[in-house]
């Protein structure tokens, strides 16, 4: 069965969509969308130093989107606004990225495959990483639940009832890292924070409680991820812009529902 | 009977600016003490080391072994973005039987809020659900940081009574910070007035006539007691016409 590129691009897909979507809930409540941006663009220095070193693309995202995320949490509210350290950091990488890359020789590389992805030529390797990825951030996300919902509710009264908000917030960023370094060969770096805050948006009118809320965008994230990869084979357009182009339009369709019905 | 809190030569740091200095204070067991102060004092910095949430730059706070905490935050931002009901806020970061979260609301009264949405709440009404909030742990102390700063002046008034019922009923002890210093000094046991150090405390009469307290709130809080009792000894129907407020001008 996983001999079969598309059986093997569509269990990617839903990987990826199952572990952004709850993620992609707290980093919508907590209004750091620009962090997954950031992490996700500088990703691609991380490919360039994973193809420089030759280590696995994996690792070597995983460690940028870590370092990226670290930085942008601590160095946050100082001196700098966030949207300020976004540009600087983000950009930084992404530009570094692409000058290293054309710095490897012998190495044609096909750069565009790591911005916009490449989920149809995921391989069996690829997939075990995915959902090994996915089945870490789900259960570091499940696990740590309530502790995050309270942490992002206020980090005082957190603190007061006994947690540590500071590790909260680095589960979220390791969560963060780890999610993007998947995600990189499914919806590529430019496409990732879309795919982690469009299917949470998309749930948002249609949810009473933060658990609602969290499946409603996993649904949506998966429907997005297998609805984009039918669509792409048939029209034969590019595979993770066509996922993204499905979340869009679910987000549509609640957000009019809301406006429709008056709700919110 | 020991302290439930205490502070020795409490000194405390905001951003690097020494905001409060050699604090000695305690708090015992089924009292209501009052931290009133303006603004830049050194209040909520004091509240959050009480609570443990901010690190003292010199000195000691020592708590109580195994002491209950209910802290009610001077507000909570909830972002409309997270959808939460009343319940489900009130089952974080732990989850509570329903019967504890029906008595809680009912101890705040807002026995009728149980399924709707945070956002949708009026002031009153969020603060008395932070209030439940608190209830749930059954606290030793209640701590309260300008619990009523989003309320009217009848919402605060009335917010104060729930407050003294609950100690009435609990035993707990209440440690709160407040501007609204006519409505919540004459619900006090003690008031504690800082700025940058503590100016003055005692029972809320002797304070609101020492001078260190007349040279902070200046003449406008003359008599504050004195005002919150005229407030209740009368009152002004609908279709009034010596109105207080430029409405009903």
């Amino acid at each position: 069965m996983l001999d079969d590129f598309m059986v093997r691009a569509a269990l990617a897909g839903l990987g990826v969509a199952i572990a952004a979507a709850p993620l992609g809930c707290f980093v919508v409540w907590r209004r750091m969308a620009y962090i997954g941006d950031a992490t996700a663009h500088a990703a691609i220095l991380g490919v360039a130093l994973a193809l420089a070193f030759g280590v696995s693309i994996f690792a070597g995202v995983l460690l940028i989107a870590l370092c990226v995320a670290v930085l942008l949490t601590t160095l946050s509210g100082r001196s700098l606004g966030s949207d300020a350290l976004l540009g600087v950091i983000a950009h930084s990488g992404l530009a570094l990225g692409l000058v290293s890359v054309s710095f490897l020789p012998n190495t044609r590389v096909d750069l565009m495959g790591y911005l916009v992805g490449d989920i149809l030529a995921v391989s069996r390797v690829d997939l075990m990483v995915i959902w090994s990825g996915a089945a870490l951030v789900l259960g570091f996300v499940l696990w740590r639940w309530q502790a995050l919902l309270a942490t992002t509710l206020s980090p005082d009264m957190a603190q007061a009832a006994g947690l540590t908000p500071k590790k909260e917030q680095l589960v979220l960023t390791v969560a963060l890292a780890v999610t993007v370094a998947v995600a990189i060969k499914v919806v590529g770096a430019l496409l990732i924070a879309a795919l982690l805050i469009i299917p949470a948006a998309a749930a948002r009118p249609i949810s009473r409680t933060p658990e609602s809320m969290a499946l409603m965008a996993t649904l949506t994230g998966a429907c997005a991820a297998l609805g984009g990869l039918t669509l792409s084979f048939a029209f034969d357009t590019p595979t993770g812009p066509t996922i993204v182009t499905v979340a869009a339009a679910i987000f549509t369709l609640t957000q009019s529902f809301s406006i429709i019905s008056g709700r919110n | 009977m020991t302290p439930l809190i205490e502070t020795k030569g409490l000194t405390l740091a905001y951003h690097g600016n020494v905001v409060l200095r050699d604090v000695n204070f305690a708090l015992m067991p089924g009292e209501i003490v009052t931290i009133v102060g303006p603004n830049g004092s050194g209040k909520s910095s004091l509240m959050r080391s009480l609570i443990g949430a901010l690190r003292p730059l010199t000195g000691k706070v020592t708590r109580q072994k195994g002491l209950k905490i209910g802290y009610v935050p001077q507000s909570l931002t909830i972002d409309g973005t997270l959808p939460l009901t009343v319940t489900r806020f009130l089952n974080l970061p732990y989850k509570r039987p329903a019967a504890d979260v029906a008595a809680a609301l009912r101890a705040a009264g807002v026995p009728t809020v149980a399924d709707r949405q945070m956002i949708g709440l009026s002031g009153g009404q969020f603060q008395r659900v932070l209030l439940a909030r608190a209830l749930l742990d059954k606290p030793d102390v209640l701590i309260l940081d300008e619990a009523t700063q989003g309320l009217d002046q009848p919402g605060a008034a009335s917010f104060y009574h729930q407050i003294e019922d609950v100690r009435r009923r609990t035993g707990c002890a209440v440690l709160m910070v407040s501007h609204d210093l006519h409505v919540v000094m004459a619900a006090s046991d003690r008031v504690l007035c800082i700025n940058g150090h503590v100016c003055c405390e005692g029972a809320p009469e002797i304070v609101a006539s020492a001078p260190e307290y007349r040279a902070l709130f200046g003449t406008g809080t003359q008599g504050a007691l004195a005002l919150y009792r005229h407030e209740h000894s009368h009152s002004h129907g609908p279709d009034c016409d010596h109105g207080h407020d430029e409405a009903a001008e």
